[in-house]
């Protein structure tokens, strides 16, 4: 059906539009053309991408060597990320303006970042990683300093910035002594050698290194520290995008990586594993109990969320991997949908939400939705989502501890996740300001939109799942 | 699997009537006309729940099964047997006498209140129906969020923590039971379809957990049986996981109090009947007497702590622990006379402790106040209101003639064939129970009328046919409880030969 002379869709299509959306920067003055020009954008590759999964014909040939691997497993994953984004597009896309004058530039930045996302879903040689992580990173070190003259900004960009290029460093090297150490001489992640026995040290070291470098970037512990000051710092919009498909995109690639390259040593480095997903659980939960504000909230909630995929590499069985996939979209458009409203808060500390519900009752409604979705309360996707992850993590028949720390945690969640919800039905404001910048009908509408995806999907997540077996995986 | 169902049943409309009517009565504007459509949609639910009764035997009516997650193995499978028959029919019983005796009570968007009260209902419909794990996991977290809701925003002073407590106890412990789920489900074998084609590898359904739960090895059976007891001990609540129980009774709004101590804490012991003793019977004769021992420390605990209560709300809520606390060491008995008593009891309960709700609804809304101190002789100005409520609670203390005493002697008789002492340090909390029930009804009804009481007048028509009803209820189950021996007797036949 596939012949190694194809190449994705999205790949070329993404990269084509970031530089479209760059143009338009430089020709159309109109604020909200950029927008718009964005969404078609989006609309188009999905389309491409949903049609190549479908039908397996792609637009380009190019003979890429195989450096790529196709399947629907992964395109299907590329069309969750593309239904994210235009999901966000469509909630935050006006607030772009807010952050400075260059809306069509962010809007390219955030489809080279697609392109990023599109090759870390797809890459069958450690090279093709490297090039899909750095794609993706350095189009978001632009936009997390995006808000010029706001100095927690350029602050959250440096430090973002500098932590980034030393994980870099870190996979290099690890990509560099795994190849070294490599008797076979090929590329490609399934043929590398990784020994009879015992390990070769150089290859240890390598995995070693990889995991740290993706564990910075999907930001577990204790490679976290990053992530609450950039995150807070950022401007709210590229953090609701930070934190939702970039962050599930890291995750794809951290498990297509050590299931491809690693998977039949698994044994070796699962406690390696274990301690990372234990550190982040404890940290990510304990540590967004004590916030005050809500986007730090998100910002620690997130590493908390990251610690429940985390138990996907794990467990690196069937359902770890569908679960990841269905976790990357239940949280990704919980995640959206919340950030959503938040850019929409005058006040980002949770007495902020005071009386929302009186105010504006369909954003009450949305935004606790989708705090129930991220707690895991059964009825939303993020209930599905958690459910496959456990069920996975039981499934490995190991670290039952783990499993059941991973429950607690839960449970921790629902304490910082409901305070929200207690401030927004049953706390009243005290001042008499409304605390909303004005909302459209339109986004309302959206809103209720996402709200029903995140229902239906918690009722039959199936649909996603087959998706991912529209071909058999080879 | 068998696939013999019609389009519709009882489960189905159990479940879905209360959940299409909460889901409209939100969209209502007007006060009269929220009250007057969940009255209707209660009652109406009410109508299938006797009609299910009358068709108890009917397979086809009474059981349903659709295909839902079918990869996993999970599917939307209800159904009603003799013990999910008289849960169920008390949920819809009570729903509608909630709703008429609190008809006066004006709530702030009465249509969010009456949306989220039938919603708590289909919740409480599901858990009493699922006859498949998943479906039973759903519906246990979806009873619990609307009352969150109810009584966090309508609910007393403190309601928000208390609340927030008995939230987050319960979700907790649910989560726990979702684990011992996960377990279990891992264990069971392929799940076939009609042509023995498989179509997942594993299976939810009760059957197959019944299969292989019982089989598993005794310590596999000790753990499992830890996490789904920690869920259903919070829910109940038994010593030592009630803490919750008493803070959240007494700030809940008067309507959700009632569904949460009427309807919901039988969900606690339902569980027990339906998952914990036929999945783990090894592990509940290993651990049954410490289950015993701890529901027989809360009674004599709750029993204590009840006569020294001065707030009429508390005290309830302690003597309904006391109570909980007998129901579960029947239970765990494994007695079939014991058992048997605790399918009376579980109804008789709820038909008791909601008629006392009522009445402490009645004096605090006209006085005011619920301080035992602060009250006394309501009985000269409320005669009705009065005969009503020493009815009521000497029908809670079990009195012969009334609906309490046929379960609880049933349920001594069984904790009796179990061991001596056990009965009677047990036996030890009814003489409790009498002594602060007296004490209550001496110190709020009789003696000298003070200022907060001299102005009580007698409670209104409505809730004088509410608290009728209950009565001859009271009384019918107390003479004649033929009928609901009949509804359960194989239930309990089929429970106690997974222990022989």
């Amino acid at each position: 059906m596939r012949t190694d002379r194809d190449i994705m869709n999205a790949i070329i299509l993404t990269a084509i539009w970031g530089v479209v959306m760059m143009l338009a920067g430089a020709f159309i003055q109109n604020k909200r053309i950029p927008k718009y020009l964005a969404i078609s954008g989006i609309l188009l590759i999905l389309v491409a991408n949903c049609w190549e999964l479908y039908t397996g014909q792609t637009l380009f040939s190019v003979d890429l060597k195989d450096m790529i691997h196709l399947n629907s497993f992964n395109l299907a994953f590329i069309s969750i990320a593309l239904i994210c984004t235009l999901m966000y597009f469509l909630l935050s896309g006006r607030d772009f303006e807010k952050v400075g004058t260059h809306v069509a530039e962010y809007f390219a930045l955030i489809f080279f970042i697609l392109c990023g996302v599109s090759l870390v879903a797809t890459f069958n040689t450690l090279l093709i990683l490297f090039l899909g992580i750095e794609i993706m990173s350095i189009p978001l070190y632009i936009l997390t300093g995006s808000d010029k003259r706001n100095l927690k900004s350029n602050e959250a960009a440096l430090k973002y910035f500098l932590m980034g290029s030393f994980s870099t460093g870190i996979m290099l090297m690890g990509i560099v002594l795994i190849y070294g150490g490599n008797s076979s001489a090929s590329f490609y992640l399934n043929q590398i050698h990784l020994g009879v026995g015992k390990m070769p040290v150089m290859i240890a070291a390598g995995l070693v290194l990889l995991m740290i470098s993706m564990s910075f970037k999907v930001s577990a512990a204790p490679f976290h520290f990053w992530t609450p000051d950039v995150y807070d710092g950022a401007p709210t919009v590229f953090t609701a995008y930070m934190a939702s498909v970039v962050k599930v995109a890291g995750f794809f690639a951290f498990m297509r990586l050590f299931e491809n390259a690693f998977g039949t040593i698994q044994p070796q480095w699962q406690n390696l594993v274990v301690i990372i997903t234990a550190a982040t659980l404890v940290i990510g939960n304990f540590t967004a109990v004590f916030q005050q504000s809500v986007k730090r909230m998100l910002a620690y909630s997130s590493i908390a969320q990251a610690g429940f995929m985390m138990l996907a590499i794990f467990a690196m069985n069937l359902a770890a991997k569908e679960g990841l996939v269905l976790y990357a979209a239940a949280y990704s458009l919980a995640s959206i949908g919340i950030f959503a409203i938040l850019i929409k808060m005058k006040d980002y500390t949770i007495s902020g939400f005071n009386g929302l519900a009186k105010e504006q009752p369909v954003l009450a409604f949305a935004a606790t939705v989708f705090l129930l979705s991220l707690t895991g309360i059964p009825l939303t996707a993020g209930f599905q989502a958690k459910f496959y992850m456990l069920l996975a993590a039981i499934n490995t028949h190991h670290f039952v501890w783990l499993v059941i720390l991973a429950v607690g945690c839960a449970a921790i969640s629902a304490y910082y996740y409901f305070r929200v919800i207690q401030a927004i039905y049953f706390k009243e404001s005290t001042d008499t300001e409304p605390h909303i910048w004005d909302v459209t009908l339109a986004f309302k509408f959206l809103l209720l939109l996402l709200v029903a995806v995140i229902i239906i999907l918690g009722v039959k997540p199936e649909l996603i799942i087959d998706w991912l077996h529209y071909f058999p995986l080879p | 699997m068998e696939k013999l169902h019609g389009w519709i049943s009882f489960p189905d409309l159990l479940i879905w009537l209360p959940l299409i009517s909460g889901l409209v009565t939100f969209m209502l504007r007007k006060d009269k006309q929220v009250k007057a459509w969940s009255l209707f949609a209660s009652l109406l639910t009410l109508a299938v729940s006797v009609l299910s009764l009358v068709y108890a035997n009917d397979k086809i009516l009474n059981y349903v099964s659709w295909k839902w997650l079918s990869t996993l193995g999970a599917s939307y499978s209800l159904g009603l047997d003799g013990v999910g028959h008289i849960l169920s029919f008390l949920t819809a019983v009570s729903f509608p006498l909630i709703f008429a005796a609190t008809y006066k009570s004006e709530y702030k968007h009465s249509q969010a209140f009456y949306g989220l009260m039938l919603l708590t209902q289909a919740g409480l419909m599901g858990v009493f129906c699922a006859m498949d794990a998943l479906v039973f996991y759903f519906f246990w977290e979806l009873a619990l969020i609307p009352v969150y809701f109810l009584c966090s925003r309508w609910g007393g002073e403190k309601r928000i923590q208390a609340t927030f407590k008995f939230f987050i106890y319960t979700f907790a412990g649910s989560l726990l039971m979702l684990l011992g789920i996960i377990v279990v489900y891992l264990h069971t074998n392929n799940l076939m379809d009609a042509g023995g084609n498989i179509i997942a590898p594993h299976s939810f359904s009760i059957n197959a957990f019944y299969d292989v739960a019982a089989r598993l090895e005794p310590t596999k059976q000790y753990w499992l049986f830890g996490l789904f007891f920690i869920a259903f001990a919070i829910k109940m609540p038994i010593f030592p996981f009630h803490t919750w129980q008493p803070d959240t009774y007494e700030q809940a709004p008067a309507a959700t109090t009632m569904v949460l101590s009427g309807v919901m804490v039988k969900m606690g012991l339902f569980a027990v009947i339906r998952w914990l003793l036929p999945m783990f019977p090894a592990a509940v004769d290993h651990f049954g007497y410490i289950v015993i021992g701890l529901s027989v420390i809360g009674m004599i605990y709750a029993s204590l702590l009840a006569m020294q209560q001065d707030d009429l709300k508390r005290l309830v809520a302690y003597s309904s622990i006391a109570h909980i606390g007998l129901m579960c060491a029947a239970l765990f008995a494994n007695k079939q006379i014991g058992t048997q008593g605790v399918m009376i009891q579980m109804f008789s309960h709820g038909i008791n402790i909601i008629g006392l709700w009522i009445v402490i609804d009645q004096i605090e809304k006209q006085t005011g106040v619920r301080k035992i101190s602060q009250l006394g002789g309501i009985a000269h100005k409320a005669p009705a209101l009065t005969i009503m409520l020493v009815v009521i609670a000497l029908a809670n203390i079990a009195l012969p003639l009334t609906n309490a005493f046929v379960g609880e002697f049933m349920m001594f008789t069984g904790l009796f064939k179990y061991n001596v002492w056990v009965t009677a340090i047990a036996g030890l909390s009814i003489i409790l129970a009498a002594v602060y029930t007296l004490r209550m009804i001496q110190h709020v009804f009789y003696g000298e009328v003070n200022t907060l009481t001299a102005t009580m007048k007698d409670i209104p028509n409505s809730v004088k046919w509410v608290l009728g009803i209950l009565l001859v209820m009271i009384f019918v189950i107390g003479v004649y409880p033929q009928p609901l021996f009949d509804l359960t007797k194989d239930t309990v036949a089929s429970l106690l030969t997974r222990f022989k």
